[in-house]
């Protein structure tokens, strides 16, 4: 027998490893659930690491109402299989009540009132670490990024002021108020996952996956026609064979000209990409550092 | 094609290096020539080089993330980069090499199997190659590539290689290290980098990619001592799983199977395997670093901390442990000092009874006169633990070798220690 582990089982022993610890280390742990695949795969890892017992904490979605109908029946599928526990935190709601603004105009978008409801979550609930599928190959201020990053008691990351992180030994102290974020995939490229999810054969929602869909194009991106997003006169909608690469809000989410429509042929097209899945995101175009700076306020 | 990945291994390397060393120009090469910079990270690296008045596409930009990094044109951190080829998935742990930030390095080393280090052809072995060197051999890198850079500058000269080359084994002969390589690369040209150079016919070696794919790593964990610390435990408390008690965790030594008599720490009760579990079902052998979930035959109380081995081969069972420190906080370590102490999954309190020297990272030397380790330093010291430790030499296994110090105050990481 050869005594090695290919790279993927190596990845996932990692993050199990680190889930485990997550449970072990902290009193009430969420896993923040946005439908995507890496939170998908987030949640395919924690079934693995405590089966045969069910994953010993809640998932939290939140939701900026501004939705894939696809991403929530998946989503109520898979929680209603896991036997799990679903939190909402609903933007929509905080809009409502007034304790948030929306934006105005053609690029308006509900991502920074994401920050809020998220942290307004997690304070409610006393969640104590909230497990992200956030992954450093995806953007340069999270390739900086721990596996267990420390939040004050406004949430912030201070980036500059990380704790080291050596071996395998995670330190998980934190004063009353604090929190933690815990990134277990943060070693995975986005090849890793969706080779992983071929070889494990994970459902995924069919937004994955090519399939013809009202369109419009809006500096260069592809965008699904919504009733969230107003449209200038010149942007004609029409309908295009198109798959997304990543998923979110449906206002930020880009997608791409795709045929591939099944797992195998989506490694295959994502191998031989020569853009990266966030170069569809308007959210991370605001500005150089937009990642960064949002991550310090508390994002996910 | 779907298949191709199957056998990939996975390899982390550490990079060290200052501004100038053409560290972020190797790094970059390589993410480049294996195609790894896509072209949407490329066009902001070149708006970003264009906004700076730089007038070529800076590929430095592409490592440094933070904004205070980008300002000042250093990297501080370690940031994490990713690459792969058919043959294996890299992950560089780029780290910065100046003095101040000895404890980056020493994070990016903990857990690389290569140690990738710069030499500048033109000035040969300097201070901070030796301190990289020193490093990667206190942090047992298991091995060490040395690359000779900018050979472009010294006309591909033969001598000047081997001159560098004799330097640094000479230096090295003092250094705990079992696998030294060498090769002369120009990270600026591609000189042996990716492609073989063609102006280097005397170097008959292999080029830098062709070394990171197949140096043989299968070798770097422990598959001889068995080490197993328990993490979880499994208790799913439903009808079908009614009495299943799994002892989650990763192994951290040695093979286990099922049927192995196996003893427990601390309570040094025996008893055998009945089963490996996981998710996609019975394991045969359980081996470095699978996490897996071992099931017992007899019905023994083990909870978060304990650790499951062989009778005939057990690690140190200790409450004094001797380690070398590397120093992480502002605040110094603290003789007599009470802090949290965290190895493998277990959690307990120590003392620092003694500091025996600090070690100078620039040569080697034990200082025994100025005892006072400040941020970065390196000493070797005596801690007294509240419990019993489970230990191995770091030598021996990087896993069950190693520990953390926290500060019981303000809950900071403030040292790493290497136990002897």
């Amino acid at each position: 027998m050869n005594y090695h582990l290919n790279h993927l089982k190596e990845l996932e022993s990692e993050s199990i490893f680190v889930i485990r610890e997550v449970a072990s280390q902290f009193q009430n742990p969420v896993i923040l659930f946005s439908g995507g695949k890496d939170s998908i795969l987030l949640t395919y890892l924690a079934q693995k690491a405590f089966y045969p017992a069910r994953i010993p904490f809640p998932l939290m979605h939140v939701d900026t109402g501004h939705n894939f109908l696809e991403t929530i029946e998946y989503r109520d599928q898979m929680i209603a299989k896991l036997g799990a526990k679903l939190i909402v935190a609903s933007v929509q709601e905080a809009i409502d009540k007034g304790a948030i603004k929306e934006e105005k105009g053609y690029n308006a978008s509900r991502n920074a009132l994401q920050t809020h409801v998220l942290l307004d979550a997690l304070e409610k609930g006393k969640y104590d670490a909230a497990l992200g599928g956030g992954r450093r190959d995806e953007e340069k201020a999270r390739a900086k990024e721990r596996f267990f990053s420390h939040r004050d008691e406004f949430g912030q990351w201070d980036p500059k002021n990380q704790r080291p992180e050596l071996w395998n030994l995670f330190n998980g102290k934190k004063q009353i108020g604090e929190h933690f974020r815990v990134f277990p995939i943060s070693n995975w490229t986005e090849l890793d996952v969706w080779q992983y999810l071929h070889m494990e054969k994970v459902e995924l929602p069919s937004l994955y996956f090519s399939h013809q869909r009202e369109c419009f194009v809006r500096d260069g991106v592809i965008y699904a026609d919504s009733d969230f997003m107003m449209k200038k006169p010149e942007e004609k909608v029409e309908p295009m064979q198109i798959r997304f690469r990543t998923i979110g809000d449906i206002t930020c989410t880009g997608a791409t000209r795709s045929a591939a429509n099944t797992l195998d042929q989506i490694v295959q097209e994502v191998a031989a990409s020569r853009f990266t899945e966030r170069g569809t995101r308007s959210d991370d175009k605001r500005s150089e550092t937009a990642m960064e700076d949002r991550k310090k306020q508390g994002y996910f | 094609m779907a298949t191709d990945y199957a056998d990939m291994e996975m390899l982390r390397f550490t990079t060290a290096g200052s501004v100038d060393d053409g560290k972020s120009t190797l790094i970059g090469r390589l993410l480049y020539d294996s195609k790894s910079i896509l072209e949407d990270q490329y066009e902001a690296v070149r708006v970003s080089s264009e906004r700076r008045g730089e007038s070529e596409v800076n590929l430095a930009l592409l490592t440094d993330g933070l904004k205070a990094e980008r300002e000042q044109g250093i990297t501080i951190d370690v940031a994490y980069r990713y690459f792969s080829t058919p043959k294996r998935k890299f992950i560089i742990a780029d780290t910065p090499g100046h003095i101040q930030y000895t404890r980056n390095m020493v994070t990016g080393a903990s857990t690389a199997n290569v140690a990738l280090i710069l030499v500048d052809a033109r000035q040969g072995v300097v201070e901070q190659t030796r301190r990289h060197a020193i490093i990667a051999s206190l942090l047992q890198i298991p091995h060490m590539l040395v690359c000779v850079n900018k050979m472009d500058l010294v006309e591909y000269k033969e001598e000047a290689y081997e001159r560098i080359r004799h330097e640094f084994e000479s230096f090295a002969s003092k250094l705990d290290v079992h696998d030294i390589s060498f090769v002369p690369i120009s990270a600026l040209k591609g000189d042996n980098v990716v492609d073989r150079s063609t102006k280097m016919n005397w170097y008959q070696g292999p080029t830098l990619m062709y070394y990171l794919e197949n140096v043989h790593i299968a070798s770097d964990y422990n598959f001889i001592d068995c080490r197993f610390p328990v993490q979880y435990v499994v208790r799913p408390n439903t009808d079908e799983f009614h009495d299943y008690r799994g002892y989650a965790g990763r192994v951290a030594g040695g093979i286990f199977r099922k049927g192995d008599r196996v003893m427990l720490l601390p309570s040094g009760f025996s008893s055998t395997i009945a089963k490996i579990d996981s998710f996609d079902g019975e394991v045969e052998e359980a081996f470095p670093p699978m996490s897996v979930t071992i099931l017992l035959e007899d019905d023994i109380d083990i909870s978060r901390g304990d650790m499951i081995v062989r009778e005939n081969n057990v690690p140190t069972d200790t409450q004094d442990v001797e380690a070398m420190v590397c120093w992480f906080n502002e605040r110094p370590m603290q003789l007599n000092g009470k802090y949290a102490l965290r190895h493998t999954t277990q959690e307990m309190r120590c003392v620092v009874k003694d500091i025996r020297y600090k070690l100078d990272i620039n040569t080697l030397h034990r200082n025994q006169e100025d005892k006072e380790i400040k941020m970065n330093d390196i000493a070797r010291v005596t801690l007294r633990t509240t419990k019993r430790i489970f230990a191995d030499a770091y030598r021996k296994n990087r896993i069950t070798g190693s520990l953390i110090l926290v500060d019981e105050g303000t809950n900071e990481t403030v040292g790493a220690g290497m136990i002897i």
